[in-house]
């Protein structure tokens, strides 16, 4: 088949998909539009911490055809790191040496010739306003609770807005955190076309609305998983450097929380945090959905079509739910 | 060490198989393979195609035209070496796959993109008694449900959508929307020009008494030897959205209520500047391959999202008749029509925006209109690595046999109930389901006129989806398909050519037929009635199948007003990831599951009648569960 260039037609600034984007993204396109694809082909999305769930995102990302892709994560791949990775070839003398996300580079490179995708090395507290305005979207994963804040907060500097989202996958549980900033966008219900408005807190202001005044519905997972995160920055470890061992220390840490929040202690249980301490390694499944999750919000933040989720979303396979949770201050 | 719930012990020993290795499979192959899965086996009998490479992330460029399974397991073991993946390259309604085949496998994942296949599958896992979990994704929606025999619904205990069908008089007179406009240029111009001459064509308008157009209607869409391209397709042009649509025209009792259509004539949208035009396009045609033979090309047009004007569809259709002619002339009665095939699509574009002016319809781009023509489902990669994720969690629960915690899962577009996924109770069988369970259906049909063909293509075919039917009446075999003695296939060759009341063992009205499926080990009985007459645009087959007994509703909800969230675009559908469905369309039918507290969800595998308790897991139950005291879990009991 030949390439000739067919426009798909054109907007401001003149940029067209090619004949080759056209035929490659028809499904998709059918689905969100020529003016999402192209849009989705100038964005420079930011990764760092290249686990299981970040590695299916960034699939799904480069599939759908942005810019560029740029990851970090300087560690070195180690056979725990591999586990639920299909991005790295469990031999020995492929990972040997190489860091996890040179690894991954080399095989996203192969999903999708139309994107860019490359490494940037360095610690993710270290990097400066100006690194980050290079980017369209950040996404940060494996890393400590004050590293997250920091670069949601450098984020929230820049003149441009740069959509902020924070991941963590523990045992078979997920979450997802959401920043748009002033996110305005418009949806078309019927024949007209509606302005909506969000307006979303930052990743401390959202995490220091009083526990007391969540609904009484709040997903348990939220409270478990900011229980470990102190735990973890208390301790001084990074994101997912617990284990059973640890059990009745977070037990004990849970009760404090729950006591200096007023919140029962019931909101809390206890076997859910046993589960997310004794088995902190990713749960495959968990990591497809997660990832697709978060893939589908990054895609709609991009191309501005569909409703963002607003703030976070929580997926437990022991329930099957994949929840919505709006945590901002009132 | 995973805790208990997905420990991965079940999961060690596990011999699954898989069934489609497209959108939907190559994000399950990979979880499975992470999750620790020894052993699968992989059936798609389809190779790789440009516009699957998006989602498809197993493939790549330099993988188009090769098989599926084949590239998916060699994929997947750079990453995971040491497991068995075992490749397929086969439709999976070939006989090899039989009852024996399924029953070596603790549980069948599908990812198929068809409904045919979908039964075929269902009623192997139901012989086999091996579970299933099956899926759909359409653009950003998409469900899992699981299928155990005798716990769970299978996957026919709710009628299936039917494929949208028009009345024939909607298409050839009176379309009221574009799609209308589409099936009368793709089924019945584009089939009459190019397709099969010997095939039934309705193009011709009908006049309301019935009566067909004349005679030497016929010679117009013959060309004449020697007859002028241009001429000629200046002819048909003027033939059917001129002529035909001034005869329609004249029969007033159609457009009382009507906005009346508009003739068109090639010489008023189209002056006389083509005919030098076509004759210096030849030179644009360099290349030779069929498929890139493009009237859109040689017009000098780019842009598929353009709408074209009336007049710019006129030079297209004219172009692209003269090129088909011209071009591919040897193809030319043995056509049909392929959303691959551009210059078939530019002439049904074009065709279906000018008889859509005629009747003040709007007109669509050729992007659109491929979509609608080639019944494409909107496709993409997340809601397919989402769908598999959760395939992998129920499948591992079937491992456990840890039946309270099956569950379907609905991929939203849109929250109900802060819900992106929501996990709903299986149902329980039907009871009157004639899949799993041994109900008789009935059948109306006229004994006297109907053949036993008709009944194998019309009924068992193309309604019980079997694919090697045997047919008995009494103890009287009166059909078998397959491998059969040369001696009987001259007997069965008569036999469908009788009319039932003829047949050596006569179906009458009261009889019961067996009908039965060896590949698929599935019997079922069907009480025939004799019925002399049948409405030809509402009973187009000429007999009607039913026996579905619709399962007692909670029909009181039924005019309760949806309370919040569900809006139409969270009409889930059943079929779905799909490439080469030529059957099912997009089936967005918008049937509700009541669920409790006012939550309404759309769903699309049950029909509209179908109304039954959604139990939704409450949050209350998640210490209870936590805790670990599963049967406190207060749920339906499943039977
Ligand atoms: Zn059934």
């Amino acid at each position: 088949m030949s390439w000739n260039r067919l426009r798909l037609g054109m907007d401001g600034d003149g940029e067209e998909l090619t004949a080759q984007e056209t035929a490659l993204y028809d499904r998709q396109i059918r689905v969100w539009g020529a003016d999402a694809q192209r849009r989705l082909s100038k964005a420079h999305v930011l990764v760092y911490g290249m686990k299981g769930t970040v590695a299916e995102f960034c699939k799904n990302i480069v599939l759908a055809g942005v810019g560029s892709l740029t990851l970090v994560d300087d560690r070195v791949a180690t056979e725990e790191a591999l586990s639920s990775n299909f991005l790295i070839p469990p031999v020995e003398s492929v990972y040997g040496g190489k860091t996890l996300a040179e690894l991954c580079c080399n095989s996203l490179k192969d999903f999708n010739p139309m994107v860019r995708v490359s490494v940037e090395k360095g610690d993710l507290s270290n990097f400066g306003v100006e690194f980050f305005s290079k980017f369209d979207v950040v996404v940060v994963s494996c890393c400590s609770l004050s590293a997250k804040k920091l670069a949601n907060d450098k984020c929230r500097k820049l003149s441009k807005r740069v959509a902020f989202y924070a991941v963590e996958c523990r045992d078979s549980c997920g979450e997802v955190f959401v920043d748009l900033q002033d996110y305005k966008y418009s949806k078309k219900k019927q024949e007209e076309t509606i302005g909506c408005d969000l307006k979303y807190p930052s990743f401390e202001d959202a995490l220091s609305v009083p526990w007391r005044t969540l609904h009484k519905r709040m997903s348990k997972l939220y409270f478990a998983m900011r229980v470990i995160e102190k735990f973890e920055e208390a301790e001084g470890r990074s994101a997912g450097e617990v284990s059973i061992a640890d059990l009745s220390a977070v037990l004990k840490l849970k009760k404090d929380l729950c006591i200096a929040q007023s919140l029962s202690e019931s909101h809390v249980p206890d076997a859910l945090l046993e589960r997310l301490v004794t088995n902190a390694t990713e749960f495959p499944p968990v990591c497809a959905v997660i990832g697709g999750i978060l893939g589908q919000e990054v895609i709609k933040a991009i191309s501005g079509k569909g409703d963002p989720l607003k703030n976070f979303f929580f997926f437990d396979a022991f329930d099957g739910k994949g929840i919505i949770e709006d945590i901002s201050a009132k | 060490m995973a805790s208990p719930p997905f420990s991965s012990c079940s999961v060690k020993d596990a011999k699954v198989l898989m069934v489609g290795a497209g959108g939907i499979g190559c994000e399950l192959l990979k979880t499975l393979a992470l999750s620790g899965f020894p052993d699968i086996h992989i059936i798609d009998m389809d190779t790789i195609e440009v516009s699957n490479l998006n989602r498809q992330f197993l493939f790549r460029q330099s993988h188009v035209g090769q098989s599926k399974a084949k590239v998916a397991r060699d994929a997947v073991l750079k990453f995971r070496p040491h497991i068995n993946i075992t490749p397929y390259h086969a439709n999976v309604k070939d006989p090899e796959f039989n009852v024996d085949f399924f029953k070596q496998f603790n549980v069948v994942l599908n990812g198929l993109d068809n409904l045919d296949a979908r039964r075929h599958v269902n009623r192997l896992c139901l012989a086999a008694n091996v579970p299933l979990v099956e899926s759909g994704t359409t653009g950003f929606l998409g469900q899992v449900t699981v299928h155990v025999k005798g716990r769970t619904e299978c996957y026919e205990c709710q009628p299936k959508p039917a494929p949208k069908t028009y009345p024939v008089c909607t298409i050839t007179s009176t379309p009221s929307k574009f799609v209308h406009c589409v099936v009368w240029a793709k089924d019945l111009l584009f089939a009459k020009l190019f397709g099969d001459k010997n095939q039934e064509n309705d193009l011709n308008v009908r006049s309301s008494d019935g009566a067909s157009s004349s005679e030497n209607v016929e010679d117009v869409f013959e060309r004449r030897k020697d007859e002028d391209i241009d001429q000629y397709g200046r002819k048909i042009f003027d033939h059917v959205f001129g002529y035909n649509i001034e005869l329609a025209l004249s029969n007033e009792e159609t457009w009382k209520n009507r906005h009346r259509p508009k003739p068109i004539y090639s010489k008023d949208v189209l002056s006389d500047e083509l005919a030098q035009q076509n004759g210096n396009l030849e030179k644009n045609n360099v290349c030779d391959d069929e498929l890139s033979v493009s009237a859109m090309a040689s017009l000098g047009m780019k842009n598929p999202q353009d709408i074209w004007s009336i007049r710019e569809n006129s030079r297209i259709f004219l172009e692209a008749l003269r090129l088909f002619f011209t071009k591919r002339e040897k193809e030319i009665g043995n056509l049909g029509f392929d959303k691959d095939d551009q210059l078939a699509v530019e002439f049904v574009t074009s065709a279906a925006n000018i008889r859509a002016a005629s009747f003040g319809i709007p007109l669509h781009s050729l992007f659109e209109a491929k979509g609608i023509a080639g019944n494409i489902v909107h496709a993409v990669a997340t809601t397919n690595a989402v769908i598999a994720g959760l395939i992998v969690i129920e499948a591992i629960k079937v491992l456990q046999n840890d039946i309270k915690n099956y569950r379907m899962t609905y991929c939203l577009e849109h929250p109900s109930r802060n819900m992106l996924l929501m996990p709903v109770e299986p149902f329980e069988p039907n009871k009157s389901c004639y899949v799993c369970s041994e109900t008789p259906l009935s059948l109306e049909i006229n004994t006297n006129r109907s053949k036993l063909k008709d009944f194998v293509e019309k009924i068992v075919k193309a309604k019980l989806g079997m694919n090697l039917p045997l047919i008995m009446c009494a103890s009287n075999l009166l059909y078998e398909a397959g491998d059969v003695e040369d001696d009987m296939i001259a007997i069965y060759e008569a036999n469908l050519e009788k009319v039932l009341a003829e047949l050596p063992s006569p179906v009458t009205g009261g009889t019961m037929l067996t009908v039965e499926d060896m590949q698929q080990e599935f019997v079922c009985n069907i009480n025939i009635k004799h019925r002399e007459e049948f409405d030809e645009e509402k009973e187009p087959d000429g007999m009607v199948l039913s026996g579905w007994t619709q399962p007692v509703s909670a029909a009181e909800n039924k005019d309760k007003s949806v309370g919040n969230g569900a809006s139409p675009s969270d009409a889930l559908v059943t079929a779905v990831e799909s490439e080469k469905n030529d059957e099912i369309t997009v089936v967005s039918t918008l049937k509700k599951r009541k669920l409790p507290e006012e939550t309404d969800i759309s769903c699309a595998d049950a029909e509209a009648k179908h109304q039954k308790q959604l139990e939704v897991i409450d949050d209350e139950d998640d210490l209870v569960m936590l805790d670990g005291d599963l049967d406190s879990f207060k749920k339906r009991k499943l039977s």
